[in-house]
């Protein structure tokens, strides 16, 4: 079990002191981990972000208000006077672990009020600390997950699938509709007036949620970078990840941008510098290079290649068009759930509508069906199994079951950018099944978005829905199989308590 | 930074009427080395802490303590009485009394030892070997060799 506690007392210099103490003995002889922080007058020793996050309870042993109590708001509490620790810690610890267990294992959340803050592990291993910076940028990317696909979801409810070419320009049932939101964020063509009088509401709540989804990828890769580097990632990272969405690059270039982005910061943070270029360093110079840096991988090293592998992808898939359906929808499948959003993805989705384009109606639907597994498969596995999950990813399971139904394949996005190696083939594996069942049942579908929203426009239904289950299952079996396998390894969070930080 | 404790804060038999007594014999050891620039000011600002909540802990301790103008130095004088003084511990008089004086605008530094004191204080060897010193300069090495500010 692994235990916080804060402890403090009116004077600060002693009651505070061997109430910490008391508890590190109690919790060890009780073969359970503990960091207390001493809120006394030697300084404060906050705990760990990352400690706090995995923590199962905690313990106030407190005299005085608990400062900062909000960074324990996702933990059930233990409170008692700073002497009871004193006279019985064994008691407190005995009652925190009772209270860990009575709550539902949130293991290893991130905070639920998040405060910017990172703080990886100094001497943590290699593989916990690189997942301790993705899980960083993806708690920092669900809120807007979650705002930006139910956003989208609740266009289509209202506004119907039309909402998109009334939005973005085309032609739908015999009337033609301009551009009225394509450039945004960066502006509205014609205005709002006009995006509302051709859009309606529901486009504006379309239209928003879009932007929201425009800055998954910058927060992702902004936050990994500031797990990183701290506050110098955030520039590179942020900027890299728009530049990831630029290049069309998806969440994985993200992955890229972030990592890239916060060790460009973390050297040049590092660097040793006349004294007289200190005071410019972190206002001009880290920004100004790091970002250059950036730009550079972004555009050059990853864009450049991204490009010619898309135009080579479509050339190959245009070449299997008339092969074997049920293998084309296996390949589809494993392309839609790759990188959500990503190159490939795209690939795939084109490739889907130009179909639609001329007249083909089967493989849209396997490219949508395959494009709505993952999130509802994640959503499944969180149910069927919560404590391979963190809270937070709880949360975005929840969010994750309508941005499935609305084939907003971004829901899965949190969970494969913390743990790609485990999700991203669990999700292609599902899909995979889900994209070949479609071809093979001949479901058909003649728009080319809208989850469920859209059921009246596609064909065989029950067999398109069946299609869906059978890959959700599939996805939720391999995750809960992959993710269980993990944790039979031993975890690397040391057992060593703070020391004060102040010198 | 001057040591914690000196053999002239250690009182081997303190011979006591109530805590208040003890606390003050305590207390004059201090300021007779200029530890405490006002005996009863600082007196008053123990007794004060002491009002808010009774220092005698589980295991026969009592620590006394304040932040106070009246302290220079982090200081610590101690008393072992045979016959216990009431600190008012649930579990019976103190036997071993830790007068804690820290300085009100201290540093860091100077509270972290008076921190890692606190700490040792929890610790049945640390007491266990305070009962059983002989001399005052064998209290002062075990304060001096167990308590390292860290």
């Amino acid at each position: 079990m692994k235990l916080v506690a804060v402890t403090s007392c009116p004077t600060g210099i002693a009651h505070t002191y061997m109430a910490a103490e008391a508890l590190e003995i109690a919790a060890r002889d009780a073969g359970h981990e503990i960091h207390v922080e001493t809120q006394g007058a030697a300084g404060s020793n906050p705990i760990d972000p990352e400690v706090l996050a995995n923590a199962d309870a905690a313990i106030f042993a407190a005299d005085v208000e608990v400062r900062d109590r909000g960074r324990f708001a996702h933990l059930p509490t233990v409170t008692a006077k700073v002497k009871s620790a004193i006279s019985d810690a064994p008691a407190l610890i005995t009652a925190a672990v009772e209270k860990a267990k009575a709550t539902p294992a949130g293991a290893a959340a991130v905070p639920a009020a998040a405060r910017l803050a990172t703080k990886v592990e100094s001497d943590a291993s290699v593989a916990t600390r690189i997942r301790q910076w993705l899980m960083t940028g993806v708690s920092y990317m669900i809120p807007f997950v979650a705002a930006g696909g139910i956003l989208i979801a609740l266009g289509f409810m209202f506004g119907g699938d039309e909402v998109v070419t009334k939005l973005y320009g085309g032609t739908y049932h015999g009337v033609t509709y301009q551009d009225v939101a394509g450039s945004l964020p960066s502006g509205i063509n014609g205005g709002v007036d006009k995006l509302i009088a051709q859009a309606g509401y529901a486009g504006l709540l379309f239209a928003v949620g879009k932007v929201a989804f425009f800055m998954l990828v910058p927060i992702l890769a902004g936050f990994i970078a500031f797990a990183i580097a701290d506050r110098p990632g955030l520039v590179p990272g942020i900027v890299g990840g728009l530049l990831a969405g630029a290049t069309g690059a998806g969440f994985l270039g993200g992955l890229v941008a972030g990592g890239a982005a916060g060790a460009i910061a973390y050297y040049l943070a590092r660097l040793r510098v006349p004294k007289g270029m200190r005071g410019i360093m972190p206002v001009v110079v880290i920004p100004l290079v790091s970002t250059i840096l950036i730009g550079f991988v972004m555009l050059i090293v990853v864009g450049k290649p991204i490009a010619a592998g898309e135009t080579h992808m479509t050339n190959w898939l245009n070449g299997l068009s008339g092969s074997n359906a049920i293998l084309l929808g296996v390949i589809l499948g494993l392309m839609m759930a790759f990188d959500m959003g990503g190159p490939v993805n795209k690939v795939a989705y084109t490739f889907g509508v130009a179909a639609l384009a001329s007249g083909d109606t089967k493989i849209m639907a396997a490219v949508m069906a395959a494009g709505m597994t993952p999130p509802l498969g994640l959503a499944l596995a969180t149910v069927v199994r919560r404590n391979l999950f963190t809270e937070a990813e709880h949360e975005n399971g929840r969010a994750a079951w309508l941005l499935g139904a609305s084939f907003i394949t971004e829901g899965a996005i949190p969970f494969a950018a913390g743990d790609p190696l485990r999700v991203i083939p669990s999700l292609m594996a599902g899909s995979a099944v889900t994209g070949a069942l479609s071809m093979a049942f001949g479901a058909s579908l003649r728009a080319p978005h809208g989850g469920i929203w859209v059921i009246a426009l596609i064909g065989r239904p029950v067999f398109f829905v069946l299609s869906i289950v059978v890959g959700t299952v599939v996805t939720t079996a391999c995750v809960v199989a992959l993710k269980s396998l993990r944790r039979t390894v031993p975890s690397k969070v040391p057992a060593h308590t703070q020391q004060p930080v102040a010198a | 930074m001057t040591d914690l404790i000196t053999t002239d804060f250690v009182v081997l038999d303190l011979q006591a009427d109530d805590k208040d007594d003890a606390t003050r014999q305590l207390v004059q050891r201090l300021a007779a080395a200029g530890r405490a620039t006002d005996a009863d000011g600082f007196l008053a600002d123990v007794r004060k802490r002491e009002e808010q909540m009774s220092t005698g802990l589980p295991g026969g301790i009592g620590i006394p303590h304040a932040r106070s103008t009246y302290i220079t130095e982090p200081s610590l004088a101690f008393g072992r009485s045979t016959a216990g003084v009431d600190y008012g511990a649930e579990d019976g008089p103190a036997t071993l009394i830790f007068l804690i004086a820290a300085p009100e605008g201290g540093g860091d530094e100077h509270l972290k030892i008076l921190a890692a004191l606190a700490r040792k204080l929890m610790r049945s060897e640390f007491t266990d070997s305070l009962r059983s010193a002989d001399t005052e300069q064998d209290i002062v090495e075990i304060v001096n060799r167990e308590v390292v500010a860290s």
